[in-house]
């Protein structure tokens, strides 16, 4: 079938109209569809991050009841999760994955199709649930019963349902990149030789069948709770409330990973082009990926320290928590050792993997203080914690998503962007990244709980400039949408290569590249 | 040069699909296992106490000749009532002081002051967590549903026995039980269907 | 408790290095040392791990921009070609695992002084309410909610906010200092979690689960926290406050509790008059109801349904007391029968009824309260 598709579009060319887009089975159409989706939905949740943020720029309650505060923090939390961050690096894994491996096209180019376009209607069926009665569901991405269960929305149907949705989506993504990668690599891409960016996604596509999977459990269970009569997490039937944080995590951690992982292979391609020096240490840094991914599983409680468990657990999930650093650590060392001795250039790409290198790390170590039981009991719920995941989220994640456009854009569309509107987005978007986030690590040591939409008052000063940093953040992206347009339209002509220290098959082809990528596979030497 | 085109692209199609079959397997296998989890939950909590649930043992099971009269365990009653199940409960005794091994028996008092029989479980737990794998009962109002009739007032008994092997640092020892309308049954649903209240 | 020695030579090093960050210690923007002697052990943990990371960013990101300023194209570097030694790789997996295990050694230690599972001298039963906690304790047959009393026209900014704005109740947990007091955390309805930062205590309340955790005050004074745990609409109005007194002090609330206990025993047998209802009818409101239904009676639409006006209010007096006793199944609403006294439920019925454009002329009676349980 692929073959004679492909002959048929050979003789026609691309084809045209919303057919292209409706039907397409073609990597780079759907790459394209997948980050324009993630891009919306990091509008829409950035516009209910700014909501929260509104809310708390003063104490006292100005702009919203605390019902409507509790959908946005929500809402907020789901769609950058599963609706920014996820998308991006699937459409980055489109996009990039065939053209480095020296592939034609993705394994399964028909279920690529498929599985991009559940992700509309399960956003449309999440967003829907703040116009219905009762509101949109207000429990916390987190979902913990019996808040999310005898006490939800109506609207929590229609959440169970996009769930299902977005993880069927996720499955089949993965599914096709482990079967482009493990099978359609052109003649002497070994496995060792594929690049950091594909290590990554190869990794995180087996953490995404593993951990989406039980994510599903978690809500049939929940669903079956609230209307067919069993009690997986209700006490009254004999179940427990606090089996579903544990459910819940165990899929929950290795997700954290799923987030950040490609955006560590994406600054592993990045930083060698721009050091012109090669990575250092290439194995130990696939072998830390493959092992943060495997402690991934074995951590998860560290999530729930406070709901009381016996101490030798919590001494356990708290040794394999501080264990993670160890390779957190090496990829770290390993980005500095590749920059040490290059001959570094500060292109965009490079800049947003630097503030992602210092950032990330920030955030690594409030998760690393994060872990230690005692101090935990103190930070839990708090700001802090806010602090820490934002820090490896935004400037982590990404951070990372944005490095990658910014280093692939040229080899999209053929055309280069403007420099010194690329420089404003990132001075803004890393000045107003910290201006948000730092100060939540003071308010959040302070004593200010998360998910509250009025605070006493020696939270005040910090708050205010949160907001206002987050604004400023939250506007800047504007100009990476009028960025990506114009280079889109139009700009001046890129070459095959694009950057002098970039190396890989995607820099053989073309700029832009043909619609199909390698029709006769490259050789690899 | 389409008979040599085709052969490797058909093997690697063949090669696909059979990779994602079994991919999909992995899948389904990994859907089952977030539905194991709730099993093996209640084993490892058997195992470690982890949600403070206590321990159900045979009567016979227990050794009369292993009493620790050299050791005295402070334990304290709690009761609880869940979310708006209007029952009265608490404890007839607020603590007693305990032999590990030694056999005991606590009565709860439950009073049901509505005007219909309402449909309850007790929920048992102990404090600290690492106590509860040590807490055994043999007769305990929790193991079944309780029905009270309208008006009645009931006494309660447990049987609890504290395993010798209660680790010397626990001194004290609470047992809490919270009474849930048992599900489908909340008993303000049945006042409002009823026209006389 | 004494700082270990390793603590206090890294803390000395840290203020020696950063004095200026030293100078925020244990101000409004970090961690409270607080005023039990595990709260400062946490504390000095944090502060250890703190500077820890704090070196080890310096050292990271010193090289980094060591290497950024000096290795620039634009300075004239030539790239280098190494791109491993196993020599360096194997040294910078194992120092930070040895770091690690200088950490994890004072953690445990503190940890386990926390799980200390002893005897304590006093135990209070602290339960998690959709939005409240209800303070029980167990060896003085004492037991009364605490509700936020920061008033809403504070809240919706119509009066300038109070000095302790969100972080005040009508009745704080009263406990004396220097005994251990064993907290016994659980909830009635969703999860809540009951935290204390001066006390070092934080702990999830559980529906059906207890939770245990310890805490001696060694200070007496006024200990303010918040619940922790999203547990619906008012998460954020559901502080903590903690009342450390001496114990000589402590005895005599405990006595004037009892007293007031058999005070308003009696109050309930009274006939009460549509004043008195009326005014103490508007205190209950407030601190039980308004969170909800609103001062001004009108509720949120679509969360919670307006009294001013309502068929409920103006309708029958059974059915408007029935569901104040027993609460509606399957909303927020509580059963308040287990909450308030008689002359509470009949004294804010009453209020309900005769507020805002409500004049049916009811006034409920203690006695009618009673009778209707």
């Amino acid at each position: 079938m692929t073959t004679q598709e492909s002959h048929h579009d050979e003789h026609h060319g691309k084809p045209y109209g919303i057919g292209r887009w409706l039907f397409s089975t073609n990597h780079k159409d759907i790459g394209t569809m997948y980050l324009w989706f993630s891009f919306t939905m990091f509008l829409v949740g950035g516009a209910m991050a700014l909501v929260i943020r509104s809310e708390l720029f003063q104490p006292g309650l100005q702009l919203v009841d605390p019902h409507f505060f509790n959908q946005m923090t929500t809402m907020h939390g789901l769609i950058m999760v599963f609706g920014a961050v996820m998308p991006a690096f699937v459409g980055l894994a489109n996009w990039q994955i065939p053209m480095m491996l020296g592939a034609p096209d993705m394994a399964f180019p028909r279920l690529n199709n498929w599985s991009f376009w559940l992700l509309p209607f399960a956003f449309a069926t999440l967003l829907s649930t703040l116009f219905m009665e009762g509101g949109a569901p207000a429990f916390g991405w987190t979902f913990y019963a019996p808040l999310s269960s005898t006490f939800a929305p109506a609207s929590t149907d229609f959440f169970i349902l996009s769930i299902h949705i977005m993880g069927i989506s996720s499955i089949l993504g993965a599914i096709n990149i482990i079967a482009t990668i493990l099978n359609m690599r052109a003649p002497g891409m070994t496995l060792m030789k594929m690049p950091l960016f594909v290590w990554s996604w190869l990794i995180t596509a087996f953490l995404l069948i593993a951990a989406m999977p039980v994510l599903a459990g978690a809500v049939t269970m929940l669903l079956t709770d609230r209307h067919f009569g069993t009690s997986f997490f209700d006490a009254a039937g004999g179940g427990d409330p606090v089996m579903f944080q544990h459910v819940f995590w165990f899929f929950g951690h290795p997700e954290v990973y799923i987030m950040i992982l490609p955006a560590f292979g994406i600054v592993s391609e990045i930083i060698p082009a721009f050091a012109r020096k090669p990575l250092f240490g290439r194995t130990s840094m696939i072998i830390a990926i493959a092992s943060i991914a495997g402690l991934s599983f074995i951590v998860w409680a560290h999530h729930m320290f406070a709901v009381g468990m016996p101490v030798a657990g919590e001494l356990f999930f708290m040794y394999t928590t501080m264990l993670i650093a160890v390779p957190t650590g090496v990829k770290v060392f390993n980005w500095v050792s590749t920059m040490w001795r290059g001959s570094l250039t500060f292109e965009p790409p490079m800049l947003f993997s630097l503030a992602f290198v210092v950032l990330f790390t920030i955030g690594g170590f409030s998760g690393l203080m994060l872990a230690i039981v005692p101090a935990d009991f103190q930070y839990h719920d708090t700001y802090f914690v806010v602090a820490h995941f934002h820090y490896v989220l935004v400037p982590g994640a990404i951070f990372g998503i944005i490095a990658g456009v910014y280093y692939w854009l040229p080899k999209w569309t053929g055309n280069m962007y403007s420099m010194a509107l690329a420089k404003w987005h990132f001075w803004l978007s890393v000045i107003g990244v910290n201006i948000t986030f730092f100060p939540m690590h003071f308010t959040g040591l302070a004593g200010m709980p998360r998910r509250i939409p009025d605070y006493a008052l020696q939270f005040a000063d910090f708050n205010m400039l949160s907001t206002l940093g987050a604004f400023m953040f939250g506007f800047s992206q504007l100009l990476f949408l009028v960025l990506v347009l114009n280079t889109v339209r139009g700009g001046t002509k890129a070459t095959a290569s694009v950057w002098e220290g970039a190396h890989g098959l995607e820099w053989t082809l073309s700029s832009p590249p043909p619609f199909h990528s390698f029709t006769t596979p490259p050789q690899v030497k | 040069m389409n008979g040599t085109l085709q052969d490797p692209v058909q093997a690697r199609e063949t090669a696909n699909r059979r990779l994602g079959k079994r991919l999909l397997l992995v899948t389904l296998a990994m859907f089952g296992f977030g539905y194991a989890l709730v099993p093996l939950y209640d084993v490892f909590c058997d195992i470690t106490g982890l949600n403070g649930k206590t321990g159900r043992i045979d009567a016979a099971s227990v050794p009369a000749a292993a009493v620790d009269r050299t050791r005295v365990i402070n334990v304290e009653f709690v009761a609880n009532v869940n979310g708006n199940l209007p029952w009265l409960f608490a404890p007839q005794t607020r603590r007693m002081t305990v032999h590990p091994g030694e056999r005991r028996l606590i009565h709860y008092v439950v009073e049901n002051p509505t005007a219909q029989p309402i449909v309850a479980q007790a929920v048992p737990s102990v404090a600290p967590t690492v106590a509860s794998r040590y807490f055994d009962k043999t007769e305990c109002f929790c193991f079944t549903r309780q029905t009270l009739a309208a008006g009645e007032r009931r006494e309660m008994p447990a049987v609890f026995v504290i395993d010798p092997d209660l680790p010397s640092e626990v001194g004290t020892v609470t047992l809490s039980y919270t009474f849930f309308a048992a599900p489908g049954t909340e008993p303000t649903a049945l006042a409002q269907a009823d026209p006389s209240r | 408790m004494m700082a270990s020695p390793r603590t206090a030579a890294a803390s000395l090093l840290a203020a020696l290095l950063l004095s200026p960050l030293a100078a925020l210690a244990n101000s409004s923007v970090n961690m409270r040392q607080g005023v039990t002697p595990l709260s400062r052990d946490i504390y000095d943990l944090h502060m250890l791990i703190t500077w820890v990371c704090v070196a080890i960013g310096l050292v990271v990101f010193g090289a980094m921009f060591y290497s950024i300023f000096k290795h620039r194209k634009a300075a004239g570097a030539k790239a280098a070609h190494f791109h491993e030694n196993v020599a360096v790789e194997v040294v910078w997996t194992i120092v930070p695992f040895v770091i690690l295990i200088g950490m994890a050694i004072p953690a445990t230690k503190t940890l386990l002084a926390i799980e200390d599972v002893g005897d304590a001298d006093i135990s209070i039963q602290v339960t998690g309410y959709q939005w409240k906690w209800k303070y029980a304790y167990l060896d003085h047959d004492i037991d009364f909610f605490s509700n936020l009393s920061t008033t809403p026209e504070q809240i919706n900014n119509q009066q300038p906010k109070g000095e302790h704005y969100l972080l005040e109740v009508d009745q704080p947990l009263v406990v004396p200092v220097n005994k251990k007091i064993r907290f016994l955390i659980t909830s009635n309805d969703v999860i809540h979690s009951f935290w204390a930062p001066d006390l070092g205590v934080k702990r999830d309340a559980v529906p059906g689960f207890i939770n245990a955790s310890w805490a001696t005050i060694e200070e007496p004074g006024i200990y303010r926290g918040q619940c922790t745990e999203l547990c619906g609409v008012n998460h954020g109005f559901m502080p903590v406050v903690i009342d450390a007194r001496s114990q000589a002090d402590f005895d005599q609330w405990v006595v004037g509790q009892k007293a007031e206990k058999v005070a308003m025993q009696k109050a309930a047998e009274e006939t009460w008059t549509m004043a008195r209802l009326m005014q103490h009818g508007a205190e209950v409101y407030a601190r039980a109801c308004s969170a909800c239904h609103q001062a001004n009676g009108k509720g949120l639409p679509g969360a919670f349904p307006a009294l001013d006006g309502s068929a409920l209010t103006i309708g029958p007096l059974d059915a408007h007391l029935g569901i104040v006793l027993n609460g509606k199944p399957g909303t927020a609403m509580q059963a308040f029968g287990a909450q308030l006294n008689d002359a509470d439920i009949a004294a804010v019925v009453t209020y309900e009824r005769n507020a805002w454009s409500n004049a049916t002329g009811d006034a409920v009676q203690p006695a009618q309260v009673k009778a209707a349980r």
